[in-house]
């Protein structure tokens, strides 16, 4: 059992930002940072063009093995594990990782962010890696001069869908509604795209194929009408659900599935307890959000192990004060 | 060890293989593949005795690739009798791994 007093769940933009804060400020804290998804989100995407301070752009991968080396630095430690079970007691709280490590820490922060939203059809997970791909940078290599259709309206779906045109023979965006929801310039780049065409008010009905995918079926949402494109290659990016399974059952959510946290600060319900990044943040979601979100959790932690730390002085000075007055009854 | 198999390779290290052979479909641009990649490795180690470990590069080695249908990557897929018997999409923790791969290891 290592005894610590701060452990940070997870190693995106805002667990990596915690870090940063909590280890500048002598809390030497632990990083459970996943042993397969360290590095979060940003480590499948190519070129992040909105993070202050790079004004070429710079690799998502490269952005974080920069905050990774910046925590590090101020004396972070990185454990490339999982968090296998959580128990949240004010005072101590417990955390076992799969590879059977043991911690107790004064405070947490939970920075576990969110995962990719699936479409929920039948086929969808047996053609998962098989035509189905929910990361453009990791499989698009593999549909070069293939038809592919993405589905999805928002920044992420516009991206995917411009990066893959560098290799499918044609991009097909698939959304919902008429309107997208990314940015103007990322859908300024994306109409300009020769190779990339919209198809709006539509969504996936059917997903076709035995051993890899064939086709899909696609319903007009106006309409109802539907229509076959034979895309041998799908890339789902409809958003993502935050990841609260860890403790779910220990702290209050909102009624959207977000973990709760008190007004604009990152104190969960629990003493000791902070939150940071996509995990609670249902409506920004960026990479700068997520770190600014990290370093308000981290400066939240900071406070409150100093409080602890005075309160505890405080009963010892009164032990002492205590211990000098009953003495001479003893004597 | 691990290995690096190429397309002129392949057939004579992991289809023509006495032991069954966990292949590790790669590239260097896959964010998720160099993350599993220590983690193949250290199996690697740990089951020296019952299973060979190789590597395929899918940017250099496409004709394996493609012979496979690999379309996402990582890709682990063991080989046995030259046939594959198991396939595994995507990157898991260590313990996840050595379970999905308990029949072999």
């Amino acid at each position: 059992m290592t005894e610590t007093q701060l452990v940070i769940i997870g190693s995106g933009p805002a667990g990596y930002t915690a870090a940063v804060y909590a280890a500048r400020a002598n809390l030497s804290p632990v990083i459970i940072a996943g042993s397969v998804t360290a590095g979060g989100e940003l480590m499948n995407t190519t070129d992040v063009e909105n993070f202050p301070g790079f004004p070429e752009g710079v690799q998502g991968p490269e952005l974080m093995e920069n905050m990774r080396a910046q925590a590090e630095r101020f004396g972070a430690e990185v454990v490339y594990d999982d968090v296998e079970t959580l128990k949240l007691n004010p005072g101590a709280h417990e955390i076992e990782t799969a590879l059977g490590a043991r911690y107790t820490a004064k405070a947490v922060i939970l920075a576990t962010g969110s995962a990719y939203r699936e479409l929920n059809l039948p086929n969808e997970k047996k053609l998962s890696g098989h035509g189905v791909s929910w990361c453009a940078t990791c499989d698009g290599f593999f549909f070069r001069n293939q038809h592919i259709a993405v589905i999805g309206g928002g920044d992420s779906a516009l991206e995917e869908a411009t990066f893959l045109t560098r290799f499918a023979s044609k991009v097909t965006l698939i959304h919902r509604r008429q309107e997208l929801r990314a940015s103007q310039a990322m859908q300024d780049r994306a109409r300009a795209d020769e190779k990339l065409e919209f198809l709006l008010d539509s969504e996936v009905a059917e997903i076709h194929g035995e051993e890899s995918l064939t086709g899909i079926t696609v319903r007009n949402t106006v309409t109802g009408e539907t229509s076959e494109l034979p895309v041998t290659g799908l890339f789902v990016a409809i958003g993502s659900d935050p990841r609260t399974s860890l403790f779910a059952d220990q702290l209050p959510m909102r009624d959207d599935g977000y973990l709760k946290v008190e007004g604009r600060s990152s104190k969960t319900s629990i003493e000791g307890v902070f939150a940071a990044g996509d995990v609670i943040d249902s409506v920004y979601r960026q990479a700068i959000t997520a770190a600014g979100s990290g370093c308000a959790a981290a400066l939240d932690a900071e406070h409150y192990l100093a409080d602890l730390e005075s309160a505890a002085k405080q009963s010892q000075a009164a032990d002492v004060t205590d211990a000098a007055v009953t003495a001479p009854v003893g004597s | 060890m691990t290995t690096e198999v190429t397309d002129a390779t392949f057939e004579e290290t992991v289809l023509k293989s006495d032991k069954p052979v966990l292949v590790d479909f790669w590239a260097p641009w896959c964010g998720p593949c160099r993350m599993v990649s220590p983690i193949v490795d250290q199996i690697a180690e740990e089951n020296a005795e019952k299973l060979t470990v190789v590597k395929v590069n899918t940017d250099e080695n496409l004709e394996t690739a493609s012979a496979y249908g690999i379309t996402s990557i990582p890709a682990l897929y063991v080989f046995k009798n030259g046939e594959v018997a198991k396939t595994i999409i995507g990157a898991r923790p260590k313990p996840a791994l050595e379970d999905e791969l308990s029949e072999f290891i």
